[in-house]
């Protein structure tokens, strides 16, 4: 089945196989090299990696619903802090009694705020099936009204963008309410174990890692599936010409509502990762400018390429990293000025860039014939 | 609908239960498009107005006009593109029209080609082919369809009718204006539609490409109704059956070429005011 | 302090009967203010009470306040105030300046607690017989729930003599508020007869105790009648002041979208950095408090147009540098301009400081316009209301009446065709960026005034600023102002119900919600070449 996936994709079967590789690497050289040693991986290390990896996951989605769709989503942002904020609500529940105020059924935020019993919509959240459930279900729904609504009236275009946005900016302002049962602007933190392992462990950290490397394969293999078949034609064909598309028999909305919801749910589950490795959840992931730069990443990588996405983001987070590290200051200068230089100088991304080498040759041959 | 003598009936199944490609279209009259009494206005402009038209199943008809006719408008009105304000457009004695959105009417059995060509450049020409062919269009059946043999086949027939076999994996955005037309008739052939709306087929074309387009055009007549709304008069003359001249949103007049031709309305409309 | 109520006025009923006494009136007066008697001196202050003068005025407060003295030598009494060893003074009665004295050549005079009071009653009362009647308006309406019968009984002297109908119907208020606690329930009536409809929340209680058991029966209906009334009323105002605050609200709403609609309408351009326009007009604002820091009252006027010019240069150099390049690709511009704006905001906080910034409001700006006791309109909003209004007119006209303005409407209808006619859309973009641009700096003026100037000003509107624009249809002056002042009222009209926040999210919902139904907002471009 993978092979038949990847028959043509031999960047693909590249990627594939240096992230195994990498995974390998850092698990082991966590794990059984010790500390001291030249090729020790630290655990800070492989956490890294694991949030850098669950942010390339969630590029890739929003490839998939701007470069092979042509919906550009400045709000998915949104359906990877609600993914992240449901794994939040089962860590958060797992606590327990080991809280600061003791209390074995309400959170901390819940005792401080003088809350005498749990919500009902944080019941069942102590299970991590229903978690897991919840993890795709909640992105998911949110996604399939969302664009329930908004395909069917055909709203496109910049109109569309800035719904979304809307709607991530909407969420920001009521998750940062204490009333609403989240923690309010703290978000949820303190957690201490993920189905009875302990999250400072150092063999749950490398086995968060491996899972992030594993959900990105996955949602990359899904994604290439869905773009090599007609569906990904279908896709390509309305975000070149939505109206001819129509007129074909396709009704579009229903393919734009199912790949818009797919992209979400994939995006709920990099968020659902990417909480238990860094520790947190809080409103502010769903601030407009979150959503905003996951597009850069895709943009600077090079769209409807999947894997440019990948390395947009890993490239992009690498230099947040040791930019907000080593020159604060200059940061968001920096990344203002990429927003710049990328749709300006390499609107096709750095993939994009090495792919028009290809372009010129059928003409060619034609020609030629 | 189901009458107590329906639930009698042995020998026969339930009107609903049997569902052909084209939703049973009900050509009994030998009519396969009813137009009446239509109407449209754009901010007070009436771009159709009271219009009748009746297509008889097979033909082959011209619809001729001065810009601004009305002759796009009506186009988009039987698609779904446009709704119109009042009047009437039936498929076949039993399917209204004007209940169905564009897929739904593409679905139905009715293909359009546009004025401006409007392929899918970033796609091959065997995948633009490949994307108009009839058949199941839901969601789903395109993320697990395979193509057969069958299909291959059918496509690549297609494309030696339009001459394109040569360009097939090329991107169509390397056709030229006229192969571009021909790929844009080859993907409504590959559509199976019962009605085919031609709008300006031969616009930008040389004599020899106007030619070939005619022989096709012909040719599909017959297993299919053909409409085509052209500006040339020397290709219409060379496919049309019947011409129906359209001028400020009306039917002006409806016959054979001489007919047309002769019609005093007709000249002065051309060729007066 | 009865006491010395009934002394006061017992000797103001009498002196009203004789006044004839009146001419003679204040020089008793003086000869008994320099006796060491307090007695003498309350009567002295009766009979100065009498002259409803302002010297009298003046010397009573003198008294009170212990800055009264006389000269031991001609009991010529003056006003002294310590300098040093020695005293300033000046002539009580003429005002002459009298220069530096040695303390021992005076005498002051004293008084004590029940003089002061005394004293303060009387000034207060002075007031009722003062010349200006908004002067004694106030002081009867203090008399609304603390008048002693005397008290009233003086007020219906005095109302035989008024002539301002604002004054008369003050007292009649007064006295029929006394009259709510009447044991005949006849005169209650008639006293919540002539109270109703009115606003003070003394009058409120009143009538809310009048409408409980233990009360007569009609009184009761009528008193219940009179608090729904009253309670209708208050509702109302209330409504009218979320009213004016919810068009305050729209009307900086419509003035930071304005700019925005106009790049969008004419250039389908959407500038994600219009937010940090709107901000350097603000930051603008401060430079040039900076600037003028003893002119604050003109500043504002010269902000405005040097806002302008700097929001329009910035707009300008984004346009020619960035914008241009990506034409027709409206998603590219959007990540752009997102780009700009995060450049401009760490431009700000590296050039200024991250912290908020402190802009005065000039003294015209500020207080409020009070229509009643339950609606009080700020002078700010309002101002920034009409100013709104002005710019729209403004823009109106441009965009009708100038040259420039036909080339816009004509580019944003059908860009070819202009461009066909001879129009140089290249210049007229530019212009209209730069137009769009500085119009945001503006409104950045604007909410200098009612709002913390920092770098993430330009954040906090940005999104209100699509949503109004979006929701307005796009590229019409009527449609933003019209869906600003809605969104504006709608806001505020939530907010009681549900909270700044929730408000602002339903009315978030709202908007995507309507524009399914109507995609392209209230007002769109009509035409086929609008698609």
């Amino acid at each position: 089945m993978i092979r038949k996936i990847l028959n043509n994709d031999l960047h693909g079967k590249i990627f594939l196989s240096l992230l195994f590789i990498l995974t390998l690497y850092v698990a082991l050289a966590n794990l059984l090299i010790p500390p001291d040693h030249l090729l020790h991986v630290s655990t800070y290390t492989v956490t890294l990696l694991g949030k850098y990896l669950t942010y390339a996951l969630l590029a890739i989605a929003v490839d998939l619903v701007w470069g092979y769709l042509g919906i550009l989503s400045l709000g998915h942002g949104a359906f990877f802090a609600l993914g992240g904020y449901v794994m939040g609500m089962y860590l958060m529940r797992q606590v327990g009694d080991r809280g600061v105020y003791g209390n074995p059924l309400l959170a901390d935020f819940m005792v401080f705020l003088n809350w005498d019993s749990l919500p009902w919509f944080w019941l069942g959240f102590d299970q991590f099936w229903f978690a897991a459930i919840m993890i795709i279900l909640v992105p998911g729904t949110l996604a399939f009204v969302f664009g329930w609504f908004a395909f069917r009236s055909r709203v496109t275009g910049v109109y569309l963008s800035i719904m979304t946005q809307a709607m991530t900016y909407a969420l920001m302002l009521a998750f940062f309410r204490n009333e609403m049962g989240f923690g309010g602007n703290n978000g949820l933190t303190d957690f201490k174990d993920l189905l009875g392992f302990s999250l400072q462990s150092n063999s749950v950290r490398v086995g968060l890692f491996v899972s992030s490397a594993l959900a990105l394969a996955l949602g990359y293999l899904c994604c290439r599936y869905i773009v090599n078949s007609k569906l990904g034609r279908v896709s390509i064909a309305v975000r070149d010409s939505e109206t001819r598309v129509r007129f074909l028999g396709y009704q579009v909305d229903h393919f734009k509502l199912w790949i818009f919801t797919f992209s979400a749910v994939l995006a709920g589950i990099a968020g659902a990762l990417y909480v238990p490795q860094v520790g947190i959840i809080n409103p502010s992931e769903f601030s407009p400018i979150n959503s905003i730069e996951i597009v850069v990443w895709v943009a600077l990588g090079g769209r409807a390429t999947l894997l440019g996405a990948i390395l947009g983001a890993l490239i992009v987070n690498y230099a947040k990293t040791y930019f907000t590290g080593a020159f604060p200051e200059i940061w968001l200068f920096a990344l203002g000025g990429l927003f710049i230089a990328v749709t300006l100088l390499a609107p096709r991304g750095i993939l994009g860039f090495f792919q028009k080498q290809d372009q010129q040759n059928p003409l060619k041959e034609v020609a030629e014939k | 609908m189901i009458t107590l003598e329906s639930f009698k009936r042995r020998d026969q199944v339930f009107k609903f239960l049997t569902d052909n490609d084209h939703h049973g279209i009900d050509t009994s009259k030998g009519d396969i498009l009813y137009i009446e009494d239509l109407s449209v206005s754009f901010d007070g402009f009436k771009a159709i107005d009271n219009l009748n038209l009746y297509l008889r199943e097979g033909e082959l008809r011209c619809i001729i006009g001065p810009n601004g006719a009305g002759k796009t408008t009506l186009m988009d009105i039987i698609t779904g593109k446009t709704r119109p304000n009042s009047g009437s457009v039936y498929l076949g004695q039993n399917i209204n029209l004007l209940e169905y959105n564009e897929s739904e009417i593409a679905q139905l059995g009715i293909g359009r080609k546009f004025q401006k060509p409007t392929v899918f450049e970033q796609h091959t020409v065997f995948e633009n082919l490949e994307l108009s062919m009839a058949g199941n269009k839901r969601v789903w059946h395109t993320l697990t369809a395979q193509l057969s043999g069958e299909d291959i086949d059918r496509i690549d027939e297609i494309l030696l009718l339009a001459g394109l076999i040569e360009m097939k994996q090329l991107p169509a955005a390397l056709l030229s204006h006229g192969q571009k037309q021909w790929l844009e008739i080859a993907m409504l052939v590959m559509q199976k539609p019962r009605l085919l709306l031609v709008d300006e087929p031969v616009s930008g074309m040389t004599h020899q490409e106007m030619e070939k387009t005619a022989e096709l055009l012909n040719s599909l007549a017959g297993e299919h109704t053909v409409v085509v709304v052209e500006h040339d008069i020397d290709f219409v003359r060379s496919i049309a059956s019947q011409v129906t001249v359209l001028h400020q949103g009306r039917v002006l007049a409806e016959g054979s070429m001489e007919q047309v031709q002769s019609n005093p309305a007709v000249v002065e409309v051309y060729l007066g005011e | 302090m009865y006491v010395i109520f009934i002394r006061s006025f017992v000797f103001l009923l009498l002196l009203f009967n004789l006044n004839q006494s009146i001419a003679n009136g204040p020089e008793q007066a003086f000869k008994l203010l320099t006796s060491s008697s307090f007695d003498d001196k309350s009567i002295a202050i009766g009979l100065l009470a009498q002259t409803a003068d302002a010297t009298s005025y003046s010397l009573l407060n003198a008294m009170a306040q212990g800055y009264l003295y006389y000269v031991k030598k001609n009991n010529r009494f003056v006003l002294a105030k310590k300098q040093g060893i020695k005293f300033h003074m000046t002539d009580a009665l003429t005002g002459e300046d009298l220069g530096l004295v040695s303390k021992r050549k005076v005498k002051k005079v004293s008084v004590n607690n029940k003089l002061r009071g005394q004293i303060s009653t009387v000034i207060s009362n002075f007031k009722l017989f003062h010349a200006d009647a908004s002067i004694r308006l106030i002081a009867v309406e203090k008399l609304m729930a603390n008048a002693s019968p005397k008290m009233l009984a003086q007020l219906q002297t005095i109302r035989l003599k008024e002539s301002d109908p604002d004054v008369l119907d003050a007292i009649d208020i007064v006295t029929a508020f006394s009259q709510l606690e009447s044991a005949n329930p006849k005169h209650q009536l008639s006293a919540i007869e002539i109270l109703d409809g009115h606003l003070n929340p003394s009058v409120l209680i009143q009538l809310k105790k009048m409408s409980s058991p233990g009360n007569n029966a009609s009184v009761r209906l009528a008193a219940k009648k009179s608090v729904s009334n009253i309670d209708s009323k208050v509702s109302i105002f209330g409504h009218l002041e979320t009213l004016f605050f919810g068009l305050s609200l729209g009307s900086i709403l419509a003035l930071a979208a304005i700019g925005l609609a106009i790049t969008f309408g004419v250039m389908g351009v959407i500038n994600m950095a219009h937010g940090e326009l709107i901000m350097i007009g603000a930051y603008t604002t401060y430079v040039i408090q900076l600037l003028m820091p003893n002119h604050i009252g003109a500043s504002l006027l010269v902000a405005i147009p040097a806002a302008f010019l700097v929001s329009a240069l910035v707009g300008i150099i984004i346009e020619r540098c960035v914008i241009r390049f990506l034409y027709g690709r409206p998603l590219e511009t959007l990540l752009a301009t997102f780009g700009i704006s995060l450049f401009l905001q760490q431009a700000v906080r590296s050039i200024f400081s991250p912290l908020n910034r402190p802009v005065v409001s000039p003294e015209w700006m500020s207080g409020s316009l009070q229509i009643n006791s339950l609606l009080s309109i700020t002078y700010n909003r309002l101002y920034i209301f009409f100013f709104c209004l002005a710019i729209f007119a403004l823009l109106y006209l441009i965009m009708t009446k100038t040259s420039l303005g036909l080339h816009v409407r004509a580019i944003s209808q059908n860009r070819p065709m202009a461009r066909a006619m001879g129009v140089r859309s290249q210049w007229v973009d530019v212009m209209t960026f730069g137009l769009g641009s500085g119009i945001a700096g503006v409104a950045g003026v604007a909410l200098s005034q009612i709002t913390n100037v920092g770098p993430n000003l330009g954040q906090a509107y940005i999104v209100d600023s699509f949503m109004v624009v979006v929701f307005g249809g796009v590229g019409n002056l009527w449609g933003t102002l019209i869906s600003g002042l809605t969104l504006g009222i709608v806001g505020k009209f939530l907010e009681p119900e549900t909270g700044a926040v929730l408000a602002k999210v339903l009315v978030l919902l709202f908007i995507i919600l309507y524009i399914q139904k109507r995609p392209r907002g209230m007002f769109p471009q009509k035409g086929r070449a609008a698609e």
